[in-house]
Formats: structure tokens, sequence, C-alpha cells
């Protein structure tokens, strides 16, 4: 039998929250920026099948950095949530809100009862009928949400991130920004930018871009605003002249 | 939150909210209940039509001219329902949520065969209730990209999944519209001339069986239309139905014959 030493409920907290903030900054970044035509979700992400940005609902969408497996079984978790509750409601119920609160308690459930926290930072996103009703909420590994407005930036160093991302940004108005001038102005924004093979190019294959669009032009549409870009979509974004 | 593992919908409410899934239960046949009547679908070169009418019935009476029975099940396939209309409504809603929740937690599209035997399976869930007369069989219809060609499949109460060629029909008028479609099919149709076929077997059906509506020139009700190709599932507007059907009785009036 080995005796227990007494920790404190502050150090035991303290040592938690920065078990998981090391985890977190080790991974790779991930913009969610709301715009004119919707919002735009970029992530560092070389993968093409392990996915950091996935669709929840018809108008909802789900960001993540930090340990895969984790935020994985948080995404499965979120379909099954806004899949239930849109069918036995109805698809309008289904709100990003909702969803976000319900990360943040079982988020905080695991933060404090389980062995380990989870090591991961999510951003769920809901894209309104005009920029000024998109909703985006940043959950903390602790359970702490917050809503922010305009841009969400999470994993690796995001401080540093954000501040670079506010430099390339200027004074351009974000409401006002159609998705390829967001989608390239963040994508440059990103640390793996800079291990692209030429200066001033981007390399298609390191980035993951998904978007909810606002208003899809495609008649074929189905209430489902959330669209994956693929390989050669992301190219021509990217590839594309500033403010084309 | 927990999370159970398997990409289907089904299965997760049957553990985790057994409540909200289609009651199962043999219940005998109430009566006052509404049914749905027939639809028509056909292949041509490079898709797949499926139409149906816009009647409900219950008994003599016309409960509903509006009803709609056909569907987009996902982007490349479609459903439509015959028989207890509210039992085919529930199906094909969870249907709905069964093939989007696959695409959502795989994070790809079930093929086309997966899709029909997913629907199978549900079909034979409701057997219980089948038995009591309150059956509902679906027509399925989607585009394969694989194959490259439109396909169609039809059921049975007990979930039997056959695959049909060329074109089929299920409901009270299936007979009419089927004998409308042996005589219009033919090889290499385009979407146009499909879509006029399928709305030529309405037509009929609605002719000689009193459950299934014609197009309606004073309420501008027309039938419901889809039309699925590897682009995906489009319903084609009332305003280009219109033109159809609204041809179709010129042509019928001007030769003023019986059918």
């Amino acid at each position: 039998m080995s005796a227990q030493f007494y920790v404190s409920p502050e150090q035991l907290m303290k040592d938690r929250a920065d078990f998981a903030r090391k985890g977190i900054a080790r991974g790779r970044s991930v913009i969610v920026a709301s715009c004119r035509d919707g919002i735009a979700l970029i992530a560092e992400n070389p993968s093409r099948t392990l996915r950091k940005i996935g669709e929840i609902y018809d108008r909802i969408a789900f960001a993540a950095v930090g340990k895969y497996n984790e935020f994985e079984s948080l995404r499965q978790a979120g379909v099954r949530y806004a899949d239930t509750r849109g069918y036995s409601y109805d698809r309008e119920d289904v709100t990003g809100r909702g969803l976000a609160s319900v990360y943040a308690q079982s988020l905080g459930a695991v933060f404090t009862a389980d062995t380990k926290p989870f090591e991961v930072e999510l951003a769920v996103a809901e894209v309104g009928d005009d920029p000024a009703a998109d909703q985006l909420y940043r959950v903390n590994f602790d359970g702490s949400i917050s809503d922010e407005s305009g841009v969400v930036v999470m994993g690796g160093d995001a401080q540093a991130l954000a501040t670079a991302l506010d430099a390339a940004w200027g004074s351009r108005h974000l409401a006002g920004t159609p998705f390829d001038e967001v989608i390239r102005t963040a994508a440059a924004a990103l640390p793996q930018a800079a291990g692209s093979p030429e200066a001033g190019t981007l390399d298609a294959d390191l980035f993951e871009v998904a978007v909810l669009d606002r208003a899809p032009a495609d008649p074929r549409a189905t209430r489902r605003t959330f669209r994956r870009y693929g390989k050669d979509e992301v190219l021509r974004t990217l590839g594309g002249k500033d403010g084309a | 939150m927990r999370t159970p593992e398997g990409p289907s919908f089904v299965d997760y409410l049957a553990r985790e909210r057994p409540d909200l899934l289609p009651a199962r239960e043999p219940t005998p046949a109430p009566e006052g209940v509404r049914h749905a009547t027939t639809i028509a679908a056909l292949a041509y070169d490079g898709g797949v039509v499926m139409a149906g009418d816009r009647r409900a019935t219950i008994g003599n009476v016309i409960a509903s001219r509006h009803m709609e029975k056909v569907f987009s099940a996902d982007r490349y396939s479609v459903v439509g329902i015959a028989g207890s209309a509210g039992i085919g409504l529930d199906l094909v809603r969870l249907f709905q949520v069964e093939l989007e929740h696959y695409e959502k937690i795989e994070g790809e599209l079930l093929s086309l065969d997966g899709k029909a035997n997913r629907l199978a399976a549900m079909i034979r869930a409701n057997l219980g209730r089948a038995m009591q007369g309150m059956s509902v069989v679906p027509l399925f219809a989607g585009y394969d990209p694989r194959q490259r060609t439109g396909r169609i499949f039809s059921f049975d109460i007990t979930g039997g999944r056959f695959e049909e060629i060329e074109h089929h029909t299920i409901g009270s008028g299936a007979v009419y519209a089927r004998g409308a479609l042996k005589k219009l099919w033919r090889p290499g149709l385009d979407a146009a001339a499909a879509i006029r076929v399928a709305m030529e077997a309405l037509y009929d059906a609605a002719d000689d069986d009193s459950a299934t509506g014609g197009p309606d020139l004073v309420r501008h009700l027309w039938p419901v239309l889809y039309r699925v190709d590897a682009d995906g599932a489009l319903r084609i507007p009332d305003a280009e139905l219109a033109g159809v059907a609204r041809e179709i009785v010129a042509e019928r009036s001007t030769e003023a014959r019986e059918a």
C-alpha cells in the first residue's frame, strides 16, 4: 500500500490544464472565419483522410485541433446528437448554440472527473442569413465556452497566428469579403505556408478547406450548406490573384 | 458524451432512443388511414426519372390533393411511397437521416446497393404491421456512379429487394401505368422524353384508377417528378411539368378518343 500525497484542488486543476494546453499547442492550427459568402474553415492538415473539419448539420460545421482520436469521437457524437434532435423535433431546431453547450458539458465533465483531460479545442460554426447572424463558438478542453465574432483561431501558437492574421488582414472588412480572398489570406498566415516550395505560392496539399455556403448557387443543393473543397478547388482558390 | 459505434442512425436509435423509432408491434389497421397511390420510375440514357401523383385517399374519399410521395433520399437517389401514407412518410424521413448520417460519420457516400439494402432492412422491421394491413412498399431509384447508369429497386413487405430493369411502377394504379410504360419506353430515351413518358404513365393510371389523381388544370397541381443523373437529383419545376401536362391533355382532347 502506498500512501497518497495530498494535492490541493488548485494544483490538480492547474496540472491538468497545463497538460491539456501543451498537447493542444503541439498540434497544427485551424482558422474559422465568417465572411460575406458564409463561413470558411481552413486547417493545416497534410492528410487527405484524417479530417479536422467536419459537417455536423444543415448549417453547422465543426473544426478541431489536438488529439485526433479525441476530437473525432466528439465529432461523431455531435453528428449523432444533431441527427437525433433534428429527427425527433425538426431540422430547424438543431442549433449551433445547443451543440456547443453539449460539447462544453461533456468536455467539462471529462476535465474534472476522468483520469486525463481531452487535449482538444473545438470550434462550432453556424451560418446565418447574413454575416451578422453567423455564430462562432469556441469550446476549450476544460469545458469553457465563448462565442466569438468574426474569426476563431485555434491550435499551435494561436496567439502569434492571430496577430499574423490581423496584420495580413489589415483594414479589410471581413463581412464584405468573398470566400476566395478569406481562404487565401488565412492560408498564407498559417505557419505551414512558410514550408511551401516557392515563396509566394501555397502548396494545396498542406491545407484542408471547407465552407458553410450562405446561398448555394447549385439548383440541386439540398438544405445542407457544408461543402468540402476538393484538391483542385483548393489549388484554384490558393493560386488566384488577390481580389480576383 | 458516449460514442456508440457504427455509422447507422437506425441502429443508434434502436440502442439509445427506441421510443423515436416508428412503432414495430403489429396493431390492427385502424380505419380512416390515408393511402398513397401511384409511383412510376424509368431509366433513361444517363439517369433515372421517378414520378408520383398527388392524391391520397381514405376509402372512397379523396383525403388530399396535395400530397407529395416522391422524395430525394440523398443527393444521388430518390424514393417514392405507396401504401399507408403515415408509415411511408415516417420511413422516408428515417431513411433520409440514415443516409445522411452514414455520409457524415464515414465521410463518404454509401453505394447505391448499400442504400437499397438499408431500405430493405427498414421495411422488414415493419413486417408485423404490414401483416395487419398497414403495409408500405417504397420504390427506390438512383444514379450509380460505378456503373454510370440509373438503377431502380422495388421491395416487398418482407424486405425482399428486387432490381428492376428499364422501368417499374407501384401502388393502386401501377397496372395501368405499367401498361403505358411498356408501350412508351424505348432504349436511349433522353431526359425530356423520359419526363414525358412518366407523365403519360401517370395520366393513364389516373384515367383508370380512382385513387390516382391526374394533372389538375383547375388547381394547377402537377405530379412530383425527380430526375437523377451524374450531377444528382433534381426536382423538375412545376412550370416545366405544367407544360408537359397541358401538351398531353391537348393532344388527347384533339383526338377525342376513348383513351
